[in-house]
Order: structure tokens, then sequence, then C-alpha cells
């Protein structure tokens, strides 16, 4: 199994809360809304129409206010909720598993090998110790006690709580519970990992700290990881993908920019209104393309479109002379904008594509000029100018 | 009162006695056999209690509790509620007492966690057992007292039944509270990492409902205790028995005393039986 696989794959799902959800789904179909179908059939509808595909190794957050579904669609992975109707596609050996209509022994299987979970609550049984939590997985499959103790060691020094194995779980702060809990997911090395706004119930000091913990385990570990938030700074963070949702319904799916950048509607636009472009968008995201770029003759660009700067490309596309305001310049990477430069010499900044937009803005803010930015080759793929950047943190679309 | 009224009365007594009748003219030789076993069980019992001479026994008893609980304050009441009562002379009505709510409390906790536990599932079977519990609890002892009585014969069998009638809602009612208020969460991190029915109740519902569990244990234990001078008016043995005499031959200083034992074995078995203060989550 490798990167770029489909682990997860939810197909049309509907969530109705009714022990006979069969009229509910047919006003769903005439198209009525959640309030028409609950004072009709009085059943909830948790999710309508839900589809999403999660790639392996990737973080997927579903990203919604309280009584969006985002809960109802997660928990319906493990199958904590039921579907009602649709399919749920999980990646298991090769084949591809419906947990929704899977039989118990077969669910029972995915839920002690590949598919695990962590609570808003941390949900830790407080009558055993932090080591017989994190073995509660290992246990229920039936592994022996020194089998178990080897692996439970493993994973509470994964998450820095050795020292803590013996004490119980209520006797933790928030923050190292919810660590137990990281550690009781891990142990049983599935590599679906569901996370139902694991941080929510902690301070936000702890919660960055968790994040960046997650995050950087994530680059070992590379599970794939389906994350419910309602914090949309922490989705950013976080998610590879993003589904905002409403009402029950994805009404966007895309990577952190594209929410940012393109929301599709006013819901998604009113949503991300105030979070700060700056910790989500890279230079790639802002950067006019290359073939865009004015020339200026004898395999000369213009970087800008006030003419300030230009760069001149050799045939590999890479930067062979570059000219500031008139006179010759030299080519200097954005992190080390903040260095001293000789009296009157003239510079012009590069960034990578990755390079995050904070980066490629402290550099302008040196000259106003425009930055180039290379690939991973040092080709030339695009420039920035002032213009970009104020659009791109306005958010209007460049013209 | 008008005499219309009560001029067709119907039957529901008479009803009954068939009912207790047809019980004994077909199951008769059974019932003779469980008495049997059971009076066998209960009275060899009282009967290794009594091997030990009493100082051994309560030497005994102070070493276990102070096992049980580290407390110097517990161990010496406990040991001078016990001479106080072996004093008075009824330590061999002591012992018999200790035998009787013992197995009372043994066969109500057999019988009631397990209904307790089906109960807490099944929320139908709770609607249908909570009218019996209410009768078992609020009929007069006295009306089960007589059926038993005939179908089990004169002794310590009709007792210790009349006693499990009486004490056993406690265990099945504090069993389905403690099983029907699980934290949601704890069920379903149960559920997400696998958990078989079987493994979700022994390791995930049991032990979340243990605390309460021991309540109903407790409540049982005491329930008991407070039927011994009614067991003792159909035959049983034990501290009730002086009880029932000094009551019919006005016998003050009798009545005091025997009393009082039961009053110290009361507040011995709640202080003991007290889960032990342990370093554990509450849930």
């Amino acid at each position: 199994m490798s990167e770029g696989e489909t682990a997860i794959s939810i197909r049309n799902v509907d969530i109705v809360f009714a022990a006979n959800p069969a009229p509910a789904l047919k006003l769903l179909d005439e198209g009525r809304s959640r309030e028409e179908i609950l004072a009709a059939t009085n059943a909830v509808l948790g999710a309508a129409g839900v589809s999403l595909e999660v790639k392996r190794g990737e973080i997927c957050v579903l990203m919604g206010l309280s009584g969006s579904g985002k809960s109802t669609i997660l928990r319906a992975i493990n199958r904590l909720n039921e579907v009602s109707r649709g399919e749920i596609l999980v990646a298991d050996e090769g084949q591809m598993i419906n947990v929704a209509s899977c039989e118990a022994e077969t669910l029972r299987r995915l839920r002690q090998r590949r598919v695990t979970m962590v609570f808003q609550q941390f949900a830790l049984l407080p009558w055993r110790t932090v080591r017989e939590n994190v073995g509660f997985g290992l246990e229920l499959r039936g592994m022996t006690k020194p089998e178990r103790d080897a692996v439970v060691d493993q994973k509470l020094a994964m998450v820095g709580l050795s020292k803590w194995a013996d004490k119980f779980a209520n006797e933790l702060s928030g923050g190292m519970q919810q660590r137990v809990g990281l550690a009781r997911a891990f142990a049983t090395d599935a590599d679906i990992l569901l996370m139902d706004e694991p941080f929510s119930a902690l301070d936000p000091l702890i919660r960055t700290k968790l994040q960046d913990e997650l995050l950087s385990l994530q680059k070992e570990l590379k599970k794939t990881i389906v994350f419910v938030s309602h914090d949309l700074d922490e989705a950013l963070k976080l998610g590879n993908h993003i589904a905002i949702m409403e009402g029950g319904r994805v009404v966007q799916y895309g990577p952190p920019e594209d929410i940012i950048l393109k929301p599709v509607n006013d819901y998604v636009r009113e949503f991300v209104a105030n979070v700060n472009p700056l910790n989500v968008l890279s230079a790639y995201n802002v950067m006019r393309d290359a073939r865009d770029l004015e020339p200026a003759g004898e395999g000369w660009l213009w970087l800008d479109r006030r003419r300030t700067t230009r760069f001149r490309l050799g045939p590999d596309r890479k930067v062979v002379q570059a000219e500031a305001m008139g006179s010759a310049a030299t080519w200097v990477a954005t992190e080390d904008a903040g260095k001293p430069f000789p009296e009157g010499a003239h510079v012009a900044f590069w960034a990578r594509q990755s390079t995050p937009l904070r980066h490629v803005m402290h550099a302008m803010q040196r000259d106003a000029g425009p930055v180039a930015v290379f690939d991973a080759e040092d080709h030339l793929v695009g420039a920035i100018g002032v213009r970009d950047v104020l659009g791109a943190v306005l958010r209007r679309e460049q013209g | 009162m008008e005499e219309w009224l009560t001029a067709w009365k119907l039957p529901f007594g008479a009803w009954m006695k068939v009912v207790i009748d047809f019980i004994q003219d077909n199951f008769g030789t059974a019932l003779d056999g469980i008495t049997d076993v059971m009076k066998f069980i209960i009275e060899g019992t009282t009967w290794v209690f009594l091997l030990l001479p009493p100082l051994a026994m309560i030497a005994l008893v102070a070493a276990l509790v102070w096992w049980l609980h580290r407390k110097v304050s517990l161990t010496v009441g406990v040991t001078a509620a016990l001479l106080l009562i072996a004093n008075l002379g009824y330590w061999e009505a002591l012992m018999e007492t200790v035998s009787l709510v013992g197995y009372a409390t043994l066969f109500s906790v057999v019988i009631g966690v397990p209904l307790g536990v089906a109960a807490g599932h099944r929320p139908w079977l709770y609607d249908t057992m909570r009218p019996v519990l209410d009768l078992m609890q609020t009929l007069p002892t006295f009306v089960y007292l007589i059926p038993t009585l005939v179908l089990f014969g004169l002794g310590v069998v009709p007792g210790i039944i009349s006693t499990v009638i009486f004490a056993v809602p406690a265990p099945i009612r504090l069993t389905y509270l403690g099983i029907t208020s699980v934290p949601k969460p704890l069920l379903e991190a149960g559920q997400a990492f696998g958990a078989t029915k079987q493994q979700l109740l022994w390791k995930v519902e049991l032990p979340s409902a243990l605390p309460t569990i021991m309540t109903g244990i407790n409540q049982c234990i005491m329930l008991s205790l407070s039927m011994v001078v009614i067991a003792a008016m159909v035959g049983a043995g034990g501290l009730g028995k002086p009880v029932v005499r000094a009551l019919s031959s006005v016998n003050i200083p009798m009545g005091f005393e025997a009393g009082l034992s039961i009053v110290l074995l009361a507040i011995i078995l709640d202080r003991v039986c007290k889960a032990p203060e342990r370093k554990r989550g509450t849930p």
C-alpha cells in the first residue's frame, strides 16, 4: 500500500437517526429540508448525500458548526453511527470493505486492526492505569500481557508519558489524558485514525502544542487521519484537505488554500472571513505564472508590471542575470532577507513555491520590489508583485 | 356498608391457596430436597464457625479487618463490639445470624446482579420487573412468610427465602442503575476498539458500575440483617430468636441485650463491607 491510494471512500451517504429511516429518506429525495423531515417523521437528518475520498497518509478535516453533521460522518466510518443509505469503503489489505453493510465479525476486525479513534472527552477508563488504558485495544484483541506491555511502553514513550504509566487515567491533566488517548489509538497500529474534536476540550496553549505534536508524529507515522473540528485555524493548520459541512451536507471539499482563495459560496466565504490567510498561503498560491510575465527582449522577463526588476533566463529556464532599478542586481533567497547587504547593492529576491507568503512579504518589505518564484530545480516558475500579495490577503480575484 | 357489595366476595385468597397447594402437591419432593440441602449448607457453615473458640475467631476477624482497611480505630471498635456480644452470651446466636445473613446476601447477589445487568440492557425487562420489585419491597413480610412456611417447613430455610425476597430488589435496582449510567463515551470507546458484547460487559460496563453495585450489596446486607427477627419467627435461629422470646415473655433485659447485639453486628458489617478506600478513579 502506498500513498496516493484511496484509504476511505464515502459514497452518497445519507444518515437518518430513526428506527425506520425509509419515510425520512423518501422526503429527502423529494428535496425537503432537514426541518421539514423532522416535523413530518420525527427523524433527525444527520447527513445527506455526502461523498468524500480520503487518500492514504493525508489528514482530512471535517469542518463545520455544531449540528453540521461532521461528527456524524466521522462516526459512521467505524459504524458508531449506522449509515441509512450509501457506502463507506475502507481499504483493508488490498480490498475495499463496505463498513456500512459488513458482517459484525468483519466490523470487529476492522475496529481492532484497521480503524482507531480518539475521543473529544478522552473516554479513558478511569479505573485503569495509563498503561492499562493504552493496552486496551490490544487486550480486546486477545494479546497477552507481556506482548502488550512492550507495545504500550513504546507508544507511551512516543507521547512522552513513560513516567506516568502507573498513574490512574483521571489523575492526569486534560492534555496528558488526551496524550493517553492518542497512545491508545496508536497502540493498535491501525492505519486509519478517526479524531472527533480531540483537542477542543483543552485550553488553547495545550491545544496548539498537541496539534504540533500530532503533525510531527504524523510525519513519521503517515496515518490516514480524519479529523473533526469546529475551529477553522485548526483545520487549516492540520488538514491536507478540508471538507466544509453545513446542514449535513459537504459544501466544499478541497485543499486549505482553495477554501481560503476560492470559497464556493457565501457560507464558506463568511466562514473563512476572519481567517488570517498568511497562515495558509504559500508563494505558489499567489504568484503570477512565468508564462504571463511580460517579456523584455533577449531572454529578459519583467517580474512586475511597473518594470522595476527583470531576470534573464538561460535556455534551461534558470536565471543567469538580474537587473533592478536599471542596475545589475544579485538574486537572494527570501530567507536571507534579514541579513545586511553592502551599501548601494541592488538585490532581487526569490522564493520557493512552498515558501510561506509571510516570508515573501518580509522580503518585499525591504524595497517593495517583486519576488521571483523558483521550483525545486531553480527554474523560474512565476513572480509575485505587491498587487498579487494584496489581492491574496484581501481575497480578491487578481486582475 | 351495603350488603350487596360484600355478598359476592371475590375469592382471591382461595385462588392463592390453590396455587400454593398445587405447588406443594406437584413439587413437594423437590422442595423438600432443596430445603434439606440448604439447611445442611447453612447449618454446616455455622458449625464450622463454632469450631474455633470465640476469642480465636475474634482475633481472626480483627486481623482480617486490619488487612482490609489498615485502620486502628475500626479494628479496635470491631474487636470491642464482638467481645461485648460474646460477653452477653450471644456468640452462638451471632454465628448463626452471620451465616444466615451471609447466605441470604450471597443468594441475593447471585440472583440480583445478573438480573440487574439483563434489565440494564433491555428497557422492556426493567419495565416488567419494576412492579414486581415494588411488590417484593412493600408487601408485608408476614404475608409471604405463610406460604414459604407451608412450602419449606419450619426452620432456617423459609427464613432465608423470605430474607432473599425482601433483600434481592436492592442489588437488582442498583446494578440496573450502575449499568444504565455507564458514560456513553466509555461504551463507544469499547465499541470503537472492537469489543465483543461480552468484553464490553466485563471490561467496561461492570467495572464502571462496580461502585454502585457495591452499594447495592451493602444495602442487601443491611436489609437481610433487618429480617433476622422475622426469620426467627419461622424457626431460623440466631440473634432474632432471643428477641422473639423476649417479646412473648415481656423480658425487657433480654430484648435489650439481643437488640443491642443486632445493632452492633449491623454496624460492624456496614463498616467492614464498605469498599476500602483505594486509590481508584470514579467514572
